[in-house]
């Protein structure tokens, strides 16, 4: 079920990849991850191919290898079940070192490893290199309706306030002695999620109301005049297409 | 529960996908007719308030620690509309700026985390609260038992979409009978902490719990809280009657087949190969005898989380006389 989110992935640099414009990293991510969701799990080769670009991409954008593999620790639960499916699919037709295994369960073990693996690691590629709020401007400029990145920017702006909010309660807690160890023990913990709910809104009216005073109409007002040029695009495309290339290969070739 | 890249097939990606659009389409307009233009900063800062509460660790058992989900929580406290919107883009933001789940896993993972606890845990809060007595205590146990329910609800969708989406072959009642196993545990914490939250809000400003527009401040007022410890025997009851007649199903389905086989004297062929004593080698068998079996729990499954998630769209749709807020 993961752990908490405190801080964002972004690793401050300045390589050619994090000044390429949010909204074709975005696209790039997402054309990229979905080459990769599509490649049939016997195309191993493809698989080498998309782990080398992202080689090239850690590369370029300065981002620490060991970064990278320490943020992939949230698919570990996934990758641990992964392990087990040569021992827990169905028809043992394979006997390695005694153990008898499924080929199938194998085949799907690599499967779920590879395209978490690689997914993941794109992923940490774009937050690493692309402050959120650009992440989301980078969406807005996709078309994603004005409401969402805008539910989605007051999110992260307030977000280290209010888990800054929860730190100080759970520290006065732990100074009071609290030590849960049984779900009976749990009211603390309930009722200061309440009073965090009930200060959550209540800063969510102050700011609307500073926001109405300064002439706030509903819309956010468009402060983005940045225009993306073809050359932006073709860099940030090039490698999401040729990973398109390579699944459509797979496919052809399968 | 945040599932990576390449964990069901790419069509069940797309479906799902296609699903979790249109609702947060619906969720959007219905939200903002609901919180008109104050929506942007309140839904915003409440998105912020259910990211940090995924941060509460709480216990689950000696020792170990579950978070809050927070969906059916976020539904009862904003209505299911703003309470599925709020946990779509908290899912999304995690996967985009956190690399937490997937970006082609983000059909399923909006669908199980957001839109099936908020609208499904919804619905399930509405039925409570029908049963329960009216007032403080009815929305607080309703809370509890509804919070609990919705997190079953989303670990069996899950199990749904591996029937139709598996990319190993494990079969569904396996993955069935862990996953609704599993998360019956988790979904003790989540009714726990869900209730004694909305107890803590109603206690500060009743006016801010969505789900409990229709009472009245008397009737909010009455100071008899039920202790603590009889809730968490009554859920732990409530739970593990769930996780018996869960387990019939994934269990002793495949045993009782295996009991006719013995019977019937077929099976005395299948220790030929000496693997039989591993617990992993009924599985190979019992998936495939027990097709009708499986088909018939995901059905029936399916058809109450569907139907859980429409009551909770209708029930959300319907126009009332309150507005969120004040």
């Amino acid at each position: 079920m993961g752990v908490g989110h405190a801080h964002a992935l972004y690793v401050h640099e300045h390589s050619i990849i994090h000044r390429l414009p949010p909204e074709t990293k975005v696209l790039g991510v997402l054309l990229f991850v979905a080459a990769i969701a599509v490649t049939p799990r016997e195309a191993i080769w493809a698989f080498a191919i998309y782990a080398a670009i992202e080689v090239v991409v850690v590369i370029s954008a300065r981002v620490p290898f060991t970064f990278v593999l320490s943020r992939l620790l949230t698919v570990v639960p996934f990758v641990l079940f992964a392990l087990f499916l040569p021992m827990i699919g169905e028809g043992k037709d394979v006997v390695f070192v005694g153990i008898p295994l499924s080929s199938e369960g194998v085949w799907s073990m690599w499967n779920i490893l590879a395209k978490s693996v690689l997914g993941a690691t794109a992923s940490i590629l774009l937050a690493a290199s692309t402050e959120v709020p650009d992440i989301v401007r980078g969406f807005g400029r996709l078309r994603v309706p004005a409401v969402i990145t805008g539910i989605a920017s007051f999110m992260i702006r307030y977000l280290e306030v209010i888990a800054g909010e929860l730190t100080r309660m759970r520290t006065a807690m732990v100074a009071r002695g609290y030590d849960p160890r049984w779900l009976s023990q749990a009211r603390p913990i309930a009722s200061s999620a309440g009073t965090l709910f009930v200060r959550s809104y209540e800063r969510g009216e102050r700011v609307y109301d500073a926001m109405l005073s300064r002439g706030y109409t509903g819309e956010m007002p468009a402060i983005d005049s940045h225009t993306t040029s073809a050359g932006e695009w073709a860099v940030a495309l090039f490698l999401p297409l040729v990973a398109i290339g390579t699944a459509v290969t797979a496919f052809v070739t399968l | 529960m945040h599932a990576p890249d390449g964990f069901l097939t790419a069509g069940t990606a797309m479906a799902t996908g296609a699903i979790s659009v249109s609702t947060v389409t619906i969720a959007l307009k219905q939200a903002k007719g609901q919180m008109t233009e104050k929506m942007v900063p309140l839904a915003g800062i409440a998105a912020a308030f259910v990211f940090a509460a995924q941060m509460f660790n709480f216990p689950v058992a000696a020792g170990t620690t579950g978070h809050l989900l927070g969906g059916a929580l976020a539904a009862i406290l904003l209505g299911p509309h703003v309470g599925a919107l709020v946990v779509t883009v908290v899912v999304v933001v995690q996967a985009l700026a956190f690399a937490d789940g997937g970006l082609t896993a983000l059909g399923y993972n909006v669908l199980n985390m957001a839109i099936i606890p908020a609208y499904g845990g919804y619905a399930a809060y509405s039925g409570f609260r029908r049963i329960l007595p009216q007032g403080r205590r009815g929305v607080v146990g309703a809370t509890g038992l509804a919070a609990g329910v919705s997190v079953i609800f989303s670990a069996a969708a899950f199990a749904i979409q591996w029937l139709f989406g598996a990319t190993a072959p494990v079969p569904f009642d396996t993955v069935f009978g862990a996953m609704v196993g599993v998360h019956t545990m988790i979904g003790i914490g989540e009714g726990v902490i869900s209730a004694l939250t909305v107890g803590a809000v109603l206690s500060a400003r009743p006016d801010l719990v969505f789900g409990a527009s229709d009472l009245d401040r008397a009737q909010l007022e009455e100071s008899d809280r039920a202790p603590l410890r009889v809730f968490v025997i009554a859920s732990v009851l409530v739970t593990m009657l769930l996780a018996t007649v869960v387990s019939q199903f994934a269990v002793d389905g495949p045993d009782g087949l295996e009991a006719v086989a013995e019977d019937t004297g077929f099976i005395s062929s299948g220790q030929e190969h000496g693997l039989t004593d591993s617990i992993f080698a009924d599985y190979a068998t019992t998936g495939i005898n027990n097709e009708g079996l499986s088909l018939a729990i995901a059905g029936a499954a399916g058809t109450i989380i569907t139907l859980a998630v429409g009551y909770g769209l209708f029930k959300a749709l319907r126009p009332r006389g309150k507005v969120l807020g004040h």
